[in-house]
């Protein structure tokens, strides 16, 4: 698998860890709901198909990404670093 | 059904071989039933056991695919009861001792091979670890020995032990009756068993959505074959649950991996026992037939292909051919991948589900087929009696909410990471 | 010396000038150049070179290449000794030394045969059914005789003496094959411009076409083509290499066989080389290979595919028979006939079909006798093929009837059809389907960037391999970008003559006519696995086309079923009434061929499995004589012996010796990461359970890290350098974990927190100096920062430098004795060490460990790996006083869950032998004084040391209870070893309770 970094271009998968679904919405700071925090440690999307997911480019740039990827065929398609969240997308 | 002995062959042989039965009935789904078991791996134990120690016989075991087709017929085929922590040790020495007896009380010879198995240290850190866990397991009655290095080359003696390796051997942590069972019988066994008991085995029957009543109860669930009426439903389909899962709109803590296993060319016996090298993942045992049997760690996403990449080969045969030089010039022959249920803490969920007549069998990480049996026998027991028994009380779906997992590596809420 | 007295002495593709020598069972031969093991052999009539698996069946060769599923052997010798080489792959080399395999005492008279007597007994899944009595564990008895039995050939007993290599390499087109699809594919796209990559598994390009006779029209073509491709700088070509798998992102895995075609590899070269390439399109042209039909004792030496028998003639000049028998079903394979006839063999052809139409009068017209409507029933001869039986056959039911004639031969050439090779192109999906017109499986719809031309896709004649191989490398050049003109390729007339036989009518069965005894017909010839087998497997429910394989074993072998997977599911097919995609086939799988594990390996192994982490002090630690330990990729300072200590004098010594003058300890494994930015106080603020924001510039603070769960995620202390600029410390062992979680907390969850994080691990090197001379110690060596108490107290931090070198000092304590850790950059690190320990000579210094430091800070009852193992609370390790209640934080809301903080938990203590000379030992489990001894017992044992201060072994533990427990005696256990220590619980803090020796 290559994921298109939008920094550092095409690498390969090994280069990058994984940190599952990246659609999952952390609460803020301050939020003291114990299920809130729960549903977002515990419960994550898992879906056959398209997902969004976290990948972290520990080999290179050290970015942390968004990266379309599906979990059926390991297809990569739109990929975006996730501090930004919608400039600064490569193509897959 | 034909009883299987030596005795049974031996007369079919002088006929020919044109006597044997089916091992398993093929029937038509009835229209309803008191149990249906989703997923023919820990389900085809679990109809077992229901049927064998709780009376219920009126069940179907579905089946997606063909009868075995999922995880326990994509394994490295290893059993084992060496765990540390409460919840895990009970559970899997319960399922070593039904392995113990399984051949024999199936009639279906599974080849349970209590070969041994070696936890490498490579650290005087890591040797006390592994001697917490050998005296842990000791104090459950679970058989356990902690070897030096030099007790250990005197009982392995094909492993690399030289001093200048990367990560130099220390010792072992070693379970004398760990070792491998021959994976596919283990679903033909139980199978086979289960359908002499009346229970229904129907293969080719995926499961599309669950049948509600107004209440939100289970009441059984849709197929391609047709609606199948349930009492209880209970669903082991490993990878594959959270896809069903969210047919009942239940999200679970569970993430899809894919693991890659891999054999070799058939050779003469090399290796004598399962051996896991502890500076790394990688873990090989021989199989009867003389392939090396072996796998590693995680490819490390998400994936339900059943199919893994590169990086994870390297990484598996490094750390082979590091460990057993000798194999150098043995050939790979055929590799494939399983869709593990990894869940946040490494450990399983067997447990009434939250909604009304379905019940929860899945998370089973990279570990679901040593646990074959026990998981078959709790979740009966849980199905039959709405109560778990006390070897899979620790195995809830809440306990994630609760903030007690049940975590052998420590490494928390990281599906991928256990 | 035997003679080569079946070689021809014109034709083929070989150097007669060149002899060979080479030994098969010790025995010597000779062969020329050019040859393979398996040729050679023929060419000195060697048919009998194994024993099959099961029943240990004579057997010979079958095949001219990748298929072979018996004409395995063990290739050299010592570290060399190869198992399971197929004859036909491994090219002759002067010295080539070769053994059969899974015979005993010899290839000639084996023992094990004795099992083909008792075949009904061993019949498909028969061990399923018995080897269970008499004892519960009976198999134990039964496993090592059958694992003797099993098993092919043996592998090496000693290292592997040769190198491999590993290799990244990128093309736009990947070809695979070299055949006639396969060289227009690569000459199309290679003149477009685009970066081509050509891989031909055979040692020669041309494929198939190496089967014609040499020096004709195909020879002329190839040569024109590869003349072409070596002439364009953009294509690279590659003999002797497997695409053995097709993963993703464009990635393969290729295997080139760099010396294995020598006795030795050549000074320097790898003996294989693993290559990772990386492709923008590949165009599999991956040919076929021709069918078997099964029929009585088709295993027998001397059966043999009839592609086969027209290669040995044509590319090895070798005749593999003089008077041959050829059963076909098609018309293809009466090319092997009329050219084994011009070889001046007798051939006799038994067609299958009905009419053997134009191609069967032609073979007459060349007296080659042709019997149609007729199939080979069954062969005889002990050990080697003398006859066949043939009947008049129905090729549609299988069956024969109205009686049987027999027939001299000495070779039986079959050919069943073509499969086309599907593995490669359908490994990532989705399956083959079977074509119904055509009587094979061809791939489905290529995936993203592949695409198959040639008979891998079912087309087999020469003229449409051309055709579709050139389109499809143009296409693919021009989706990889390139902007090149292809041009044309001319399909000589010659070649367009060869129509491969595109059309064959499946003879799946030949079931014998009545008065015939039914012998075994082998469907898989190296794990036995014969037609009664699948009819075994389909009478007891094995129906699905893997409980077929898995009941059976079949297409397990080490060819993985390339002859024989095809021919099951059709029986099955029948057997179930239903058609053959609806029994299914099974997935293909990498490798496609079987790939040594060192060439997976590459380099990547034995001392370079891993790399090694060294810290910047390691070359000065190594000429003080330290032991290092591995921890994690690191190694660290173990201890650092007198002449004659062991680790446990040396640590006890060293231990001791910090507490009376001073130590310096190497601490440059911690990790070490730069916050800097206005916000960074905020951010350490959310990251730490403890308050942040009133930290001085110049001040030092411990923190304690939680996970989003709220268990404990790691600990260290971080400094304040200047207004917007921390340095934070963490564990070895959670540094690179702790790193990746600020930086997914910054850039996920806090992107609007202007803070950076920077490892910079590896540019400090640290020491830490310990024990009452310390700071007299520092106060010499750093003359611009003023050491006394007042200006410089407990936790502060100070810049300054020691001689010219730029230093960091933090004054914190991991000993509980006056400390200090000091900092430079990497570079500087060794001088440093010089400079404090010339130093330190008159401070009494000493070098320590860490086994030394752990015993250290064991007394002071401080926390470390074995206590931060993920799965401890704050509660758990009596530290939630330190967690700030007037701020959120990371874990801040789950932390606190009731069965987190519940008093049940085993909570931190310390643990002291009520016989001050018994020894906790790591790992001991704690339980109840005087038992029951059961279960998990009251907590277990986390740290252990000697304690020199206190003069008696001390621990760190998790007991339920606690703080509560402290004063009560339990006992800790150790089963594996039968041990029992009485321990007195008491507070963690064992030496110095008060902490005064930390302020000097």
């Amino acid at each position: 698998m290559r994921i298109n970094c939008p920094h550092c271009g095409p690498r390969d998968s090994a280069e990058y860890t994984y940190y599952g679904d990246a659609s999952r919405v952390r609460p803020s700071l301050t939020d003291t709901g114990v299920e809130h925090w729960h549903a977002y440690v515990h419960e994550r999307n898992n879906v056959k198909g398209p997902m969004q997911e976290f990948w972290h480019h520990l080999h290179g740039c050290r970015q942390w990404l968004v990266v379309t990827r599906n979990t059926a065929t390991h297809e990569i398609g739109a990929v975006r670093f996730a501090k930004s969240p919608v400039s600064d997308t490569a193509g897959a | 059904m034909t009883q299987y002995s030596a005795l049974a062959v031996l007369r079919n042989a002088l006929s020919g071989n044109t006597g044997w039965t089916r091992a398993w009935r093929d029937p038509e789904p009835k229209p309803a039933y008191d149990v249906v078991i989703i997923g023919s791996g820990h389900g085809v134990a679990t109809a077992y056991y229901l049927a064998k120690e709780h009376g219920i016989r009126n069940i179907a075991v579905l089946d997606k695919g063909w009868l075995g087709g999922g995880n326990i017929g994509r394994n490295t085929t290893i059993i084992r009861s060496n765990y540390m922590l409460d919840g895990n040790t009970q559970f899997y020495e319960w399922s070593m001792k039904l392995w113990e007896g399984l051949s024999h009380e199936i009639n279906f010879n599974t080849m349970v091979s209590h070969r041994g198995l070696y936890n490498l240290a490579h650290t005087p850190g890591q040797w006390d670890q592994m001697a917490r866990r050998g005296n842990i397991m000791r104090l459950n009655g679970i058989d356990a020995e902690l070897f030096t290095l030099p007790e250990l080359k005197r009982r392995v003696r094909y492993l690399d032990y030289s001093p200048t390796a990367r990560f130099p051997i220390y010792g072992a942590l070693h379970q004398p009756r760990a070792g491998t069972v021959r994976h596919d019988a283990v679903a033909w066994g139980y199978a086979r068993a289960a359908d002499k008991l009346g229970v229904d085995i129907i293969q080719n029957c995926e499961v599309t959505g669950f049948l509600r009543d107004t209440a939100g109860r289970v009441t059984g669930v849709s197929t391609t074959r047709g609606d199948i009426g349930a009492g209880k439903v209970g669903m082991a389909v490993a990878g594959n649950s959270s896809l069903l899962a969210d047919k009942v709109g239940l999200k679970l803590p569970i993430e899809s991996h894919v693991l890659q296993a891999f054999v070799s060319e058939p050779i003469k016996p090399l290796v004598d026992h399962v051996i896991t090298f502890g500076a790394g993942h990688f873990y090989v045992s021989q199989s009867d037939k003389g392939g090396l049997v072996f796998g590693g760690d995680l490819d490390g996403y998400n994936s339900y292909a059943q199919r893994g990449n590169l990086p994870t080969v390297e990484h598996v045969v490094t750390e082979g051919k590091t460990l057993i030089p000798q194999i150098a010039r043995v050939k790979l022959v055929r590799s494939w991948g399983g869709i593990m249920d990894m869940s946040m803490d490494g450990s399983p969920i067997i447990c009434k589900s939250p909604i009304d007549g379905l019940y929860l069998n899945a998370g089973w990480c990279y570990g679901g087929f040593k646990a074959t049996p026990a998981s078959g026998w709790c979740f009966a027991w849980t199905i039959a009696k709405d109560v778990p028994h006390e070897f899979n009380a620790k195995f809830t779906l809440d306990r994630f909410r609760r903030g007690v997992p049940i975590d052998e590596k420590g490494q928390g809420p990281v599906p991928g990471w256990h | 010396m035997s003679t080569q007295s079946f070689r021809h002495t014109s034709g083929g593709r070989i150097d007669r000038t060149q002899t060979l020598r080479f030994t098969f069972d010790g025995k010597a031969y000779t062969g020329v150049a050019g040859d393979t093991l398996a040729s050679a052999l023929l060419a000195n009539g060697v048919k009998l070179v194994g024993r099959s698996f099961k029943y240990h069946r004579p057997r010979g060769i079958v095949s001219a290449g990748v298929e072979e599923p018996t004409g395995l052997v063990t290739l050299r010798s010592g570290g060399r000794r190869e198992p399971n080489v197929p004859a036909t792959m491994a090219e002759l080399y002067e010295g080539l030394e070769a053994r059969s395999q899974n015979a005993w005492p010899s290839l000639a008279f084996d023992m094990l045969a004795v099992n083909g007597l008792v075949k009904p007994l061993l019949a498909a899944g028969f061990y399923y059914k018995t080897f269970m009595g008499p004892f519960q564990k009976s198999w134990m008895w039964y496993e090592p005789v059958i694992r003797r039995a099993a098993g092919l050939g043996v592998a090496a007993s000693e290292r592997d003496p040769d190198r491999y290599e590993k290799i990244n390499a990128f093309a736009d087109v990947l070809v695979v094959g070299g055949g006639p699809a396969g060289l227009a594919a690569a000459l199309a796209a290679g003149r477009t411009g685009a970066r081509v990559t050509l891989a031909e598994q055979m040692p020669s390009l041309g494929g198939a076409l190496l089967n014609e006779p040499a020096g004709g029209a195909p020879d002329n073509w190839i040569s024109s083509v590869v003349a072409e491709l070596r002439a364009l700088p953009n294509v690279i070509i590659l003999t002797r290499t497997t695409v053995f798998g097709a993963y993703d992102g464009g990635t393969f895995g290729l295997v080139e066989r760099v010396a294995d075609h020598k006795i030795e590899p050549d000074a320097g070269e790898p003996r294989q080389r693993y290559i990772v390439l990386r492709a923008g399109q590949a165009v599999i042209a991956a040919g076929a290979i021709e069918r078997p039909i099964p029929f009585g004792n088709n295993d027998r030496p001397g059966v043999m595919l009839a592609s086969a028998a027209r290669a040995y003639l044509n590319r090895f000049a070798v005749l593999p028979g003089r008077k041959i028998v050829l059963f076909t079903n098609n018309d293809g394979a009466y090319a092997t006939a009329f050219d084994l006839k011009a070889a001046g063999a007798a051939v006799t052809v038994i067609d299958a079909r009905v009419d053997g139409g134009a191609i069967a009068s032609q073979a007459a017209q060349q007296a080659i006798e042709v019997i149609v409507g007729h199939a080979v029933v069954e062969t005889h001869g002990s050990p080697l093929v003398q006859g066949v039986a043939l009947s008049p056959y129905d090729i549609a039911t299988g069956q024969c009837d109205n009686g049987f004639r027999r027939l001299a031969c000495d070779l039986v050439a079959v050919s069943g059809g073509y499969d086309p090779q599907v593995h490669l192109a359908t490994q990532r999906g989705p399956k083959a389907v079977w074509d119904a017109k055509r009587a094979c499986f061809v791939p489905g719809v290529a995936p993203d960037i592949q695409s198959q031309a040639g008979a891998c896709k079912g087309s087999f004649a020469t003229a449409d391999c051309i055709r579709e191989g050139f389109a499809a490398g143009a296409a693919a050049a021009q989706k990889a970008g390139a902007t090149g003109k292809p041009g044309e390729l001319r399909v000589p007339d010659a070649l367009t003559a060869n129509d491969g036989s595109a059309t064959f009518v499946p003879a799946w069965d030949v079931i014998p006519p009545k008065g015939l005894r039914e012998k075994k017909r082998f469907i898989d010839l190296q794990n036995d696995v014969s037609v009664s087998d699948v009819k075994l497997a389909h009478l007891e429910g094995y129906v699905s086309v893997e409980h077929l394989k898995r009941y059976t074993t079949l297409g397990m072998a080490t060819e993985q079923g390339k002859l024989s997977n095809v021919i099951a599911l059709a029986q099955m097919a029948k057997l179930r009434g239903i058609d053959i995609p609806q029994v299914g086939t099974t997935g293909f799988r990498s490798p496609y061929t079987s790939v040594s594990l060192a060439a997976i390996a590459g380099h990547e192994t034995d001392m370079h499995l891993r790399p090694v982490r060294r810290t910047p002090f390691h070359r000065w630690n190594e000429q003080q004589a330290c032991v290092f330990i591995d921890a994690g990729l690191w190694k660290r300072p173990w201890f650092y012996p007198r002449s004659g200590e062991d680790v446990n004098l040396a640590y006890r010594r060293e231990t001791r010796q910090v507490r009376e003058t001073v130590g310096m300890v190497d601490v440059s494994t911690l990790g070490k990461i730069d916050v800097q930015g206005p916000d960074a106080a905020e951010f350490l603020n959310r990251v730490y359970v403890n308050g942040w924001k009133s930290l001085e510039v110049g001040k030092a603070r411990y923190g304690l890290m939680l996970r989003d769960d709220g268990y404990v995620l790691d600990d260290g202390t971080t400094s304040r350098l200047s207004e917007h600029h921390y340095f934070l410390t963490t564990t070895t062992a959670e540094a690179a974990k702790v790193m990746s979680h600020l930086e997914w907390l910054l850039q996920t969850a806090w992107p609007d927190l202007r803070v950076h994080v920077t490892s910079v691990t590896d540019q400090w090197g640290g020491v830490a100096l310990a024990g009452p001379n310390a700071k007299k110690l520092l106060a010499d060596a750093i003359k611009d920062i003023d050491f006394s108490n007042e200006t410089f107290p407990y936790m502060g931090v100070r810049q300054g430098h020691m001689g010219d070198i730029p230093v960091r000092v933090h004054r914190l304590s991991f000993s509980g004795e006056l400390a200090y850790e000091v900092f430079c950059p990497a570079g500087f690190a060794e001088a440093m060490a010089e400079f404090l320990r010339d130093f330190g000579k008159r401070h009494s210094l000493i070098l320590y460990g860490v086994e030394a430091l752990g015993a250290l800070r064991i007394e002071k009852g401080h926390i470390a790996g074995g206590e931060i193992d993920g799965r401890h609370t704050l509660e758990d390790l009596r530290m939630e006083k330190m967690a700030s209640k007037a701020k959120p934080y990371v874990g801040s809301v789950l932390r606190i869950r009731p069965e987190m903080t519940s008093d049940d938990r085993p909570r931190l203590v310390g643990l002291k032998p009520v016989d001050k000379a018994a020894r906790i030992k790591p790992g001991m489990i704690l339980q109840p004084h005087n038992g029951p001894y059961k279960g998990h017992g009251l907590g277990h044992v986390s740290s252990t040391t000697y304690s020199p201060a206190l003069g008696h072994s001390i621990a760190l533990g998790f007991v339920i209870g606690g703080a509560s427990m402290e004063g009560r005696i339990i006992d800790a256990v150790y089963p594996l070893k039968g041990d029992i220590v009485m321990v007195e619980v008491v507070p963690p803090h064992m030496f110095d309770p008060e902490g005064d020796r930390l302020h000097g």
